[in-house]
């Protein structure tokens, strides 16, 4: 459980930083981008507690 | 920043506050990389690099100014702040007390809790910049001093009383947020400098320095109101924004608890992510909106993050300003209960939060945060001095240290004295001398110095002849 919430962890904060550079190269739409640091935000506060600081 | 910035580190120092720290509670290296590179990362950031620009700073001289302010500033730390607290590891306040006097440090305490009532204020305003995004309320103007609409105000005062209910009542959970939202913050601070960037049509790194130069800082005339910055206004201002937690020895309280002295090299992270790439980024955002509406001065994180990332940047706003504030005005209440140590906690800590709320209605410090963050070192900073002096050079000057210890005396005068001198002098400097605040620092911590020692060789002369 601990390992699954770290991975989704690890993909929340690839999902706030990659969408961001795919918009700076040209490869991805803001609004697009936008989104995806919001599923990024939701997931990572959404897993990070499980396993961060406890 | 402001640092700032300060006081997710509160919870350390309700332990071991009248003794050293024990061995078994010392701290590793990654434990003080963690804690400054999240409490450099502040919804205040996003207030201080914009004013970069509005100050018409050129490229060179912020990316250079803050390279080397930065780098003095985890100097600083690891060689003023550091030393010391690995050898006395005790908490500033005690160390003063032994060297100051009861009655002294209550009046240091008293300085310390209005400036974090200030600061506190100046977080309660980013945040409503970002709650008031969902409202379409008026905000504030860069030049703005008072609160200009109903709108502004009863957004700031809901913010303000969420904040202060939540650190008086629920101090712990915003404290463990904080932590966990440390490593999701930084990168969106990143995310927002590379969206910023396209936005300003840079479209690959190679571009990057020649558009910046062009487009972001300019080194053009400063904004109406605001003084021009070069390199050194950059520089100092990054060196001394935290002034009173390096050589104004706040800190003691945090490297107590470090293994080795070098541990403060940790604060690097604090510093180059916080104070370097968040700032930089903040920047790049408000450069993008003067781009595009160029009668738009006004320096509001909400809308500039809202722009950038959309929701998620708007969150990372409200996340980054709660997470400062609620520790913020828990330690400005801590420093009032050391007043008057019968008050209930939760009672002064929502009074703390009144005053914050109240301040955080006025733009003008936000606005002014610049000036607000040097003025915050430069009140705590000559103590600082009195610590270095008093801890390292009293037996070669032959004086006592920790005087008020050694003779029972509740205010030592010479700290006293030096104190108050040094801080007139400097605000007399700025206000009737015309230099700028971020430049008195240096030389008014010699001057402290030099005070504290012709004044406790004048009050302890008794001592001294025997």
């Amino acid at each position: 459980m601990k390992r699954a919430a770290q991975l989704v962890s690890l993909a929340a904060l690839a999902g706030t930083i990659v969408p961001p550079a795919l918009y700076f190269t040209g490869n991805l739409a803001l609004d697009a981008a936008k989104w995806w640091m919001l599923v990024a935000a939701v997931a990572w506060f959404a897993a990070t507690p499980a396993w961060m600081d406890r | 920043m402001a640092d700032d910035t300060t006081a997710r580190r509160a919870e350390p120092v309700d332990e071991f506050e009248r003794e050293p720290v024990p061995e078994r509670a010392r701290l590793g290296f990654s434990s003080f990389v963690g804690q400054y590179a999240g409490e450099h990362t502040a919804g205040t950031e996003l207030m201080i690099g914009p004013l970069f620009i509005a100050s018409g700073v050129s490229a060179i001289d912020v990316v250079g100014g803050l390279f080397a302010g930065n780098l003095l500033a985890v100097l600083s730390w690891m060689f003023l702040t550091a030393p010391i607290a690995v050898r006395a590891r005790l908490t500033l306040y005690f160390q003063l007390e032994k060297i100051c006097g009861r009655t002294l440090v209550t009046a240091y305490n008293l300085a310390n809790g209005v400036m974090f009532c200030f600061l506190a204020g100046a977080m309660v305003t980013v945040n409503a910049t970002a709650a008031g995004l969902w409202f379409d309320i008026a905000m504030p103007g860069l030049n703005d001093v008072y609160p200009d609409s109903a709108g502004w105000v009863v957004t700031v005062l809901v913010m303000g009383a969420l904040m202060t209910v939540v650190a008086a009542y629920g101090y712990r959970v915003v404290a463990r947020i904080a932590n966990i939202a440390a490593p999701w913050m930084v990168l969106v601070f990143v995310a927002y400098g590379i969206i910023g960037a396209r936005q300003l049509g840079i479209d690959s790194v190679g571009e990057f320095w020649p558009k910046a130069q062009e487009f972001i800082w300019t080194g053009g005339e400063p904004l109406a109101g605001r003084a021009k910055f070069t390199f050194w206004h950059v520089m100092f201002f990054a060196w001394f924004c935290n002034m009173a937690m390096h050589i104004g020895m706040a800190d003691l309280s945090v490297f107590r608890y470090a293994r080795k002295s070098w541990y403060a090299a940790g604060t690097a992270a604090g510093m180059y992510l916080g104070h370097f790439i968040a700032w930089l980024s903040a920047s790049i955002l408000y450069a993008h909106q003067l781009h595009v509406t160029p009668d738009n001065t006004a320096v509001l994180p909400g809308p500039l993050a809202y722009n950038a990332a959309g929701i998620a940047g708007v969150l990372c706003v409200i996340v980054a300003g709660w997470t400062t504030a609620n520790p913020t005005i828990y330690r400005a209440g801590l420093a009032f209960q050391a007043i008057s140590p019968s008050s209930s906690r939760y009672r002064v800590t929502l009074l703390t939060g009144a005053v914050a709320t109240v301040a955080g209605l006025f733009p003008a410090i936000a606005m002014k945060l610049l000036d607000f963050v040097a003025l915050y070192g430069l009140v705590l900073m000559p103590m600082g001095a009195v610590v270095f002096v008093d801890f390292w050079l009293a037996g070669r000057f032959g004086f006592r240290s920790r005087y008020a210890e050694a003779s029972g005396v509740s205010i030592n005068w010479a700290a006293a004295l030096a104190w108050v001198l040094t801080l007139a002098g400097c605000l007399a400097v700025v206000n009737m001398g015309g230099l700028q605040i971020y430049f008195v620092g240096l030389p008014g911590w010699f001057v402290a110095a030099f005070l504290y020692i012709v004044l406790s060789r004048l009050v302890q002369r008794k001592e001294v002849r025997s």
